[in-house]
């Protein structure tokens, strides 16, 4: 049976991680390679990775941190910041990233989703969603609205319709980001992301508010998600990867245990 | 050495990529003469039956994997690299080399899992294998729970001597074929963590003892 993913999120900026990472012998390290190789070893399912800068001039160096975790890692990963065109994606891709990660460059320009799809195969393309409760109106019946640049532009888009036409564009794959429960550590949003799961046929991924390993349980199991994104509570040693995939796997999630 | 394939099918570097790390010398190579020199030949393949047939014909490169099969040379290919070496693709409705009789057909969009959620197509992620032959040199010392990462929309639909593990996705499916010498495996052991690794480097092993090959 196809088991439900851990997938460690890691924010690149300037080709170091923006916080430093904790691991069990006290030791921060910035290394965006040594994080991924640890988390590799570690039993991470997939690991992502967000370039918080993206700017034009830093992008090099991104790249090359792309290139060397994909000689350090041998389970699939992604890329997501700063990717608004095929070029972007193809550069990601050549580096030797198997998945993209688009957000609001889809938003503004859907293209994107079906020239990747069409050009890569929808496996390699996810659109990323960050999304804001508010109140239901007759444009926002679902009462989630998308958002961009960080929460920061409302675009009045509908959470659920952004769903179904990212599917039929060609995404691969979702991965739903509460703003509302991001950085909460109190779990993830879970009506919103069975909402989405309910909404669509491809794989949803449950991000934000993950603060203990029951709050994945939770996502893969009434949140419906087939994934769950975790970055914090592993980044700062409060929690192993094997320890919450061991927390799953007690309570009957088809999980993959490494070896 | 290991040849590994290039005829344009996209994860050539990371196969690359896991064999570097496994210590494996290795040439991705459209010259025939040089894959034919290694000890063992990987087909990689991420893409469409159709188009990885046209070019391995234009190349000339299937007549280098059927005259492989037929002496005997250690031959492992990946995804729709595994795939090509049955007869027949429902994609792009496509020959394939024959050198392992069966079809490739298309995951139906209605199958549902074990559990009774829908199973979309593509089959993406990671998934075990049930062994039906656990003699085969690939699966030395790997644990029979271990998990492997699949992305692919048609699965391979041998005859079932050949079939050495299944896997489930809506039904059973055959995730490696062939026999001692000639392999397919439908998962990505470049991108399968330890397990994968170490599948490639028993096909690695295998090829060095391989009698066949005259060093």
């Amino acid at each position: 049976m196809l088991s439900k993913r851990v997938i460690v999120c890691l924010d690149v900026r300037n080709g170091r991680l923006t916080k430093g990472i904790k691991f069990a012998g006290n030791q921060d390290i910035g290394d965006p390679v040594e994080s991924a190789r640890r988390y590799y070893e570690e039993g991470a399912d997939e690991i992502v990775f967000y370039d918080i800068t993206a700017s034009a001039e830093q992008r090099g160096i991104f790249l090359d941190v792309v290139s060397r975790v994909a000689q350090a890692i041998f389970i699939p990963f992604s890329v997501g910041g700063g990717i608004a065109c095929l070029d972007d994606m193809h550069a990601v891709l050549d580096a030797g990233a198997e998945k993209i990660s688009i957000n609001s460059a889809a938003v503004k320009n859907p293209r994107l989703i079906s020239e990747g799809a069409r050009e890569f195969g929808s496996q390699a393309i996810v659109v990323g969603m960050d999304v804001l409760a508010v109140e239901k109106t007759a444009d926002i019946p679902s009462g989630y609205e998308i958002v961009i640049h960080g929460g920061r532009l409302h675009t009045g888009l509908d959470a659920l319709a952004w769903a179904k036409q990212c599917q039929d564009l060609g995404a691969g794959e979702l991965c739903i980001n509460s703003i509302d429960a991001d950085g909460t550590k109190d779990g993830y949003e879970l009506t919103l992301t069975a909402a989405i799961c309910a909404h669509v046929t491809i794989p949803v991924i449950a991000s934000g508010g993950a603060g203990c390993p029951a709050h994945l349980l939770d996502a893969l199991t009434r949140g419906q998600a087939q994934a769950a994104l975790i970055a914090s509570i592993v980044h700062y040693g409060q929690y192993s990867i094997a320890e919450c995939k061991q927390y799953l796997a007690d309570h009957g999630v088809c999980v993959r245990q490494t070896w | 050495m290991l040849g590994i394939v290039d005829y344009g099918a996209g994860n050539q570097t990371s196969v690359r990529r896991a064999l570097d790390a496994l210590g494996i010398t290795s040439t991705i190579s459209h010259d025939a003469e040089k894959l034919w020199s290694c000890q063992g030949i990987i087909v990689p393949g991420v893409g469409a039956a159709g188009q990885a047939m046209q070019q391995l014909r234009g190349t000339g490169l299937d007549g280098l994997l059927k005259d492989a099969a037929k002496q005997g040379r250690p031959v492992l290919g990946i995804c729709l690299g595994c795939q090509i070496l049955l007869d027949y693709s429902e994609e792009n409705d496509t020959d394939l080399l024959g050198l392992i009789h069966g079809q490739c057909r298309r995951f139906a969009s209605d199958l549902t899992e074990e559990d009774g959620r829908p199973a979309p197509v593509p089959h993406m992620g990671w998934n075990t294998l049930h062994i039906q032959q656990k003699d085969c040199s690939l699966l030395k010392g790997l644990p029979s729970e271990a998990f492997f990462y699949f992305v692919h929309s048609y699965y391979i639909d041998p005859e079932s001597p050949q079939i050495i593990a299944q896997s489930y996705y809506g039904h059973p499916f055959t995730a490696i074929v062939g026999h001692e010498g000639l392999w397919g495996v439908q998962f990505h052991p470049e991108k399968s963590g330890r397990p994968g690794l170490q599948l490639l480097k028993n096909f690695y092993t295998f090829c060095q003892e391989d009698k066949n090959h005259a060093q």
